[in-house]
Order: C-alpha cells, then sequence, then structure tokens
C-alpha cells in the first residue's frame, strides 16, 4: 500500500520537474496527462490483487472456488469467523513480539553504528560498510540448518528468543546502510554548533542528529518490522506450538483436501493489517523521507 | 535529567508491554519445557485433522488433563518439517501424522517409538479392529509404528444422472477400456463438461498416486524384484500412454495442473462426469452442501491385468523417539483413533465426516451407514482388497501400491511427474518422457543393485 502511496507524488515530482524545464504549453501538459495515466495504471496494478482478496474474504468458500469467478456473490463473515475461531492470537502475539523487539534492538546498534561511518568516519570506513552488505549476499537458507542444528544442540528451538535475534541479525545490515544514507547529509555545522554550545556526543545524537533524520529512523524502522513481520522461511523451521508466527500460521489454512480460498483470503487481510496500519501511521514521515532525503 | 528518566520510563513501558503481551502467548525455554501434562502435536491440516484440533479441549484434555499443543501444516510442508523434526530427533513434538510411505521407512531408522507395549495393555483400543491391510502397512519387523487416523483406498465416482441421460450403464467390475468408452460417450454430456478428471499436476504424490496404479494394472512396474528400472517397459509404456491419451481426449481442462482439489471442484461444479481418486473424496460430495449430492455412483478401481487396483493410504499416528512424554502421547494416539472418537464426530460434526476407513466396526455402525451408505460400501472393499506387498502382476523389491517405499522415491517419482505432466501438456511425447525417467530410475536402481551385491 505505501508503493501506491507513494507512487502519485513521485508523478507529481516528476511532471513537476519537466513543467521547469521543458517549455510550457501542451507538451507539458501532455507528458503530465501520460505520467498521471502511468500512475494510475501502475497503482491500479498494485491495488487489484489485494482488492480481489479483499472481496474473496468475504465470499463463502464454494463461491470463491468457482470458474469463472462468482463476482456478485453474496457477502458472508464466514472465513473472518473460521479464522478467529481457529486461535489467531498467541501467533499474532509472536509475530508481534519478534517484528518490535527486532526492530528496537536494531535502530539502538544501527543508528551508532551509521554515526560512525559518516559524520565521523572510521578508519577504513567503505571496507566496513561493504562487509555489512557482504553479509546480505550469503543466500539465507545456506544459514538456515547449522541456525537449526545450533538452537537444537543448545535447546533453543521454538523460542521467540531465537527469532527476535535472527531478524536483528538479518535487517541490521539493511539498517545501517539506510540511516548512513541519512546520516551522510546532516551538515557538518550543525554538529559543530551543537558542541561550541556544549553538548556531549550521547546529548548530540539524542537532541540534534536524532530529530533532523527522523523520517529516516521512521522509514528503516517499518522496514524492518515489515521483513520481520512477513518472514516465514527461518519461523517455520525454527518454530514449533510455542513460538510459532502469524506467517506460519497463515499457512496452515492452505489445504490439499477441500476448500481453502476464502479462509486463507480473511486470514491473509487480518494478518496483513497491522503493516498496513504501521505503513499508514508513517506515511508522512516515509514520503520524506524516501523519497526528499533526510534534510533538504 | 528528568528528560532522560522520562525517557528511559516510555522505553521500559514500552518493552514491558510487549514482554507482557508475549508472555499470553507462551513462549519460553527449550524443547523440554512443558510439564508431563502437555504434548505437542504436528500434522497435516485436512479437514479431519481440524475437526481434531477443535474437539480435543472439550473432550480429551478436559478429561485427562494432558493438554495438546498443535501445529498444522499443509501437506508439502508437514512432510518436510516431520522430516527435518524425526531426522535429527529434535523432540520438539510428541507426535505426528506420518503415512504408510514414510513410516516402514522411519521405523527402520529407528526415528519412532513402538506402540506393542501400549497396544498390549490398552485392551480397549481393540487394534484387532483396524484393517489387516493397515495393520500391515504401518507396522515394521514385526512392530506396530502408527495407528492409522483415517485410511482411504481408490476408486471411480461418476455422475449417475449424465451416465443415464447417455444410457451407459457403469459395469459393476469395470475395466480401464470401459471407462474410456464412457468418458468418450459423456464427453460434452453439457457444455462445459469433460469425460473424466485424472490428476496431471506433478508431484509423486500427485499424478503418480492415480498414475501407478494403472501402471500396476496395465502390468509394468518400477522396478523389478531384482532391481531393475522398468520405467519405459511395455507396461509401464503402455499404462502412461493410455492415461495420457485419456486425460488429453476426454479430460478435465487445465489437466496438466490439476490435482486433488482441482478434481473435487471440477465434479462437485459439474465440469466432468467421472474421477478416478481417494476414497476420502466421497466426504466432501456427499457433504449437506454439496450440489452433487445424491447424484454420484461408486464403482470399484478400473482394472486390465489385475483383480483389483485401488490404492491404500493412510495418515497415522507415530511418536517421535526423542520424545519425553510418550505415556500422555499413547493417551492422546488411543483417544483419537479410537471408535468412541468416530461416535463423537459423527454426534458433533456428522457423520460423513467420519475419520472412517480404518475400523471394521465402523461399517457396521447404523448412524454411519444412514449417511455414507453411497460409498461405504465401495470404500471398505477397495481397502480391503488393497495388496500393498503384492499390487501388480510381478514380484517387487519393496511394499507399496501407488508408490515404492524407498526414500528415493518423492524425488525420483517427482522429477518423473514432471515429464508426463508436460506430456499431458503435449510439450513431450510421452515416449520421451518414459526415457528419460528411466534413466532415474535407473540410477536409484544401481544403488541398490550394488548394496544387495555387497
Amino acid at each position: 500500500m505505501t508503493v501506491t502511496a507513494k507512487q502519485p507524488a513521485r508523478a507529481r515530482q516528476g511532471s513537476t520537474g519537466l513543467r521547469q524545464e521543458g517549455p510550457p504549453g501542451l507538451g507539458g501538459r501532455r507528458s503530465r496527462a501520460f505520467f498521471g495515466i502511468i500512475a494510475w495504471i501502475v497503482g491500479i496494478l498494485f491495488v487489484l490483487p489485494i482488492l480481489w482478496m479483499l472481496l474473496t474474504s468475504f465470499h463463502s468458500e464454494e463461491n470463491a472456488a468457482t470458474n469463472p469467478p462468482s463476482i456478485a456473490a453474496p457477502l458472508t463473515l464466514q472465513g473472518y469467523r473460521e479464522f478467529f475461531s481457529s486461535g489467531p492470537w498467541p501467533p499474532l502475539l509472536n509475530s508481534l513480539t519478534a517484528s518490535v523487539i527486532s526492530t528496537i534492538i536494531v535502530l539502538l546498534l544501527a543508528f551508532p553504528a551509521a554515526y560512525a561511518l559518516s559524520i565521523r568516519p572510521v578508519k577504513r570506513w567503505s571496507d566496513v560498510m561493504f562487509f555489512f552488505l557482504s553479509t546480505k549476499m550469503l543466500p539465507m537458507v545456506a544459514a538456515l540448518l547449522p541456525i537449526y542444528l545450533f538452537a537444537q544442540s543448545v535447546s533453543f528451538l521454538d523460542n521467540i528468543w531465537l527469532l527476535i535475534i535472527v531478524y536483528t541479525t538479518m535487517n541490521l545490515p539493511i539498517a545501517v546502510w539506510m540511516l548512513r544514507s541519512f546520516l551522510i547529509e546532516v551538515p557538518i555545522e550543525m554538529l559543530e554548533a551543537a558542541q561550541i554550545d556544549g553538548a556531549g556526543l550521547a546529548r548530540t545524537l539524542r537532541s540534534v542528529v536524532a530529530p533532523v533524520i527522523t523520517p529516516g529512523l521512521a522509514a528503516a524502522a517499518l522496514i524492518c518490522f515489515i521483513f520481520s513481520w512477513n518472514e516465514l522461511l527461518f519461523a517455520r523451521v525454527l518454530t514449533g506450538t510455542r513460538a510459532e508466527t502469524a506467517p506460519v500460521f497463515l499457512t496452515g489454512f492452505v489445504t490439499s483436501q477441500g476448500l481453502f480460498l476464502a479462509k486463507v483470503c480473511a486470514a491473509s487481510i487480518v494478518v496483513s493489517l497491522p503493516v498496513l496500519a504501521a505503513g499508514f501511521g508513517a506515511q508522512d514521515k516515509l514520503v520524506q523521507g524516501l523519497s526528499l532525503g533526510a534534510v533538504k | 535529567m528528568r528528560g532522560r528518566l522520562r525517557t528511559a520510563l516510555v522505553i521500559a513501558t514500552a518493552v514491558g508491554c510487549v514482554a507482557g503481551l508475549s508472555a499470553c502467548a507462551g513462549w519460553g525455554g527449550g524443547a523440554s519445557a512443558g510439564g508431563q501434562g502437555s504434548i505437542n502435536v504436528l500434522m497435516v491440516n485436512n479437514p479431519q485433522m481440524i475437526d481434531l484440533q477443535k474437539l480435543t479441549p472439550k473432550y480429551f484434555t478436559k478429561k485427562t488433563g494432558i493438554q495438546v499443543n498443535f501445529t498444522v501444516l499443509p501437506e508439502n510442508d508437514v512432510r518436510d518439517k516431520i522430516s527435518q523434526e524425526f531426522s535429527s530427533q529434535a523432540g520438539l513434538y510428541d507426535v505426528a501424522t506420518l503415512s504408510n510411505f514414510e513410516i516402514p521407512i522411519y521405523a527402520k531408522a529407528g526415528w519412532m517409538a513402538p506402540m506393542d507395549g501400549y497396544l498390549a495393555k490398552d485392551k480397549a483400543f481393540d487394534q484387532k479392529d483396524i484393517f489387516p491391510a493397515l495393520r500391515q502397512a504401518l507396522s515394521a519387523d514385526g512392530k506396530v509404528y502408527g495407528e492409522p487416523f483415517y485410511g482411504e483406498s481408490s476408486f471411480l465416482m461418476y455422475r449417475k444422472d449424465i451416465l443415464k441421460s447417455k444410457g451407459v450403464t457403469m459395469p459393476a467390475h469395470p475395466t480401464w477400456q470401459q471407462v474410456a468408452d464412457i468418458a468418450a460417450k459423456v464427453d460434452k454430456a453439457k457444455p462445459g463438461m469433460a469425460g473424466i478428471c485424472l490428476r496431471g499436476q506433478p508431484g509423486w504424490g500427485q499424478i503418480f498416486a492415480p498414475l501407478t496404479t494403472v501402471v500396476n494394472t496395465f502390468g509394468g512396474t518400477w522396478f523389478s524384484k531384482d532391481w531393475q528400472a522398468k520405467v519405459d517397459g511395455p507396461g509401464f509404456t503402455k499404462a502412461t500412454k493410455f492415461y495420457v491419451d485419456l486425460v488429453r481426449k476426454h479430460g478435465e481442462r487445465g489437466a496438466a495442473q490439476a490435482g486433488f482439489t482441482e478434481c473435487l471442484n471440477d465434479l462437485i461444479q459439474g465440469h466432468v462426469a467421472m474421477w478416478y481418486d481417494a476414497t476420502s473424496a466421497a466426504g466432501s460430495l456427499e457433504a449437506k452442501t454439496s450440489p452433487v449430492r445424491g447424484k454420484i455412483g461408486y464403482a470399484p478401481a478400473p482394472v486390465v491385468k489385475t483383480k483389483s487396483s485401488g490404492w491404500l493410504y493412510s495418515w497415522a499416528w507415530a511418536i517421535q523417539e526423542a520424545s519425553t512424554h510418550k505415556d500422555a502421547s499413547w493417551k492422546f494416539i488411543s483417544w483419537a483413533s479410537s471408535k468412541e472418537y468416530e461416535r463423537l464426530v459423527g454426534k458433533e460434526v456428522g457423520w460423513s465426516s467420519v475419520p472412517a476407513g480404518k475400523r471394521e466396526s465402523t461399517y457396521k455402525n447404523k448412524n454411519y451407514l444412514k449417511v455414507a451408505s453411497a460409498f461405504a460400501n465401495p470404500t471398505v472393499k477397495a481397502i480391503r482388497g488393497a495388496r500393498p506387498n503384492d499390487p501388480g502382476v510381478q514380484p517387487r523389491p519393496a511394499p507399496g501400491i501407488q508408490f515404492v517405499d524407498i526414500p528415493e522415491f518423492p524425488a525420483l517419482g517427482t522429477q518423473v511427474s514432471q515429464y508426463v505432466s508436460s506430456a499431458i501438456a503435449g510439450q513431450m511425447s510421452v515416449s520421451e518422457a518414459l526415457r528419460r525417467g528411466q534413466a532415474l530410475a535407473d540410477d536409484v536402481a544401481e544403488t541398490y543393485r550394488t548394496r544387495e551385491e555387497k
């Protein structure tokens, strides 16, 4: 959803740019209309599957499975009733725990790290950046078996803290890279002024740097939250009955015997809601953060 | 100073809230946590299992005090997770649903606990009531390793009204040629209706479940007794050609992607007139909401050279060797596979949803027969007639009707099924598909030949 929300903003920006540079009149208006139409098409393409899912979630199983699809079939809450009667709260809370705690830890670690790589760069900072990036080059699945065997030998399987650690390590490089790109744009003069006023490092970070890069922090936090909320591969292998997360629980509705489309759509809608809510909540900050940069 | 304190308080409260919330979710220590009074069960999410999950707290936990925590996953996912769990003996789960394909293999590997000790003490369970074919398929080296939750064979389902409208009668014991002739006659009996639905979706458990039973009755086999691959042999080729021709000429739309679920939908929605598949499908066809309820006839699995050709499949409970709650696990299994549980489902959910196909006594229950009269008899005959150790015309090196019970079969079957599925889609000839399949099967056979020579 955030993608679609972003699209018109970008298109507007593009058309504004053209209008300023190109000759005024017909050509500008035409290209503006052209970009407008493209933006609408892309937006609709992105939203259509979600609307389809929403509609299907309100159909009965029989109507959801027909071919050709029956769009005007009567609406029912049956899918949602079945989802909520199957005990979805423990997995949802597990997902929330893993996502929120790992995001907080990631931000707490990534912020100082990014500071040390941009404003006061450590020696050979570019090597360090590359090292962070290189950890994302390894296919995640390659780490799965060692982690599983290690967790088994230390009796750490089916424990939500294992997922918190895994998600923190997965998202840390991304957050460091994102925050660094915001921090690099903080004018050095601001920091010098703070120093002259007698602010220590902690005070500078908290009272001068943090407010300036709030959009960056929001964007990084949202990305980390979405990635951990949606993660399936590790959660499926490393959890059991107690630490099961929402995506794993969601796959349980897909069955090879009998109909399940309406139920799965209802479940997917509910499981997507927290991410959508977080996206909408951070929308202003995000558009600022992702499209404008930190301090412009 | 004050500001700092406030920030610290806010953070502490936020962390506290999340921790408090998740404490309700019950995360905690390692695999050994959770007392004697609780067991963890990993199972496939078929409708019968979902009913069990709903009935357990009220009817099992309340009586025994044993808390049952379930993980339910789709079939392929559950197989992955079970093999990972059992091969590493992680001990995270006490009980899992395994099929008669895995049980003999896992038993040999020593990953499961035998149940004979419990069976000797638990007379009420009545092990003799379980169908002999299933008892045999779920045992290894004379020990019982699995208790069936439900069992199934395969048979032919057909629309009585459509056949009648075309003046066709289904023989009591049809041959595949007769079925092909009927499929041609009822094809397009109504607009958009195909003659027959046969699985074409790749996967050893998809297309090769029905196709291997066709191969068996046409006189073919995957392997000969002395481990020679026979995938491009005359029986296998003739059967596959017949199957592919039939589904291409008179089969469902999108056959190369159709599995159990797609065929079930097709028959329910009137897109096909016949379907050869699992006996357990009848429960859905005769359910109260089904538009084809009462319109379906059931005939034994079609044959050519053998007397019967139906497969044998069962989802069964097994106890992991590494489990530390074996006694509680047996109590759960003994309840879930009992006669009493079948009666409970009949009363609470409906008699057509009973996890049947495992006990002789089910087919003497008047309440069940009243609802299941159309398919109960054909089902019980099909399961009794299944011969997992002698399914074809020649001796076999490993048991199994719709599969070969060796650990390599899922990979082999799935690869070959992709070629056969391509043949159904018209992208490859059957001979080419089987030529490639033969090469793969020969690799597997060779490892067994060298092992036996040693």
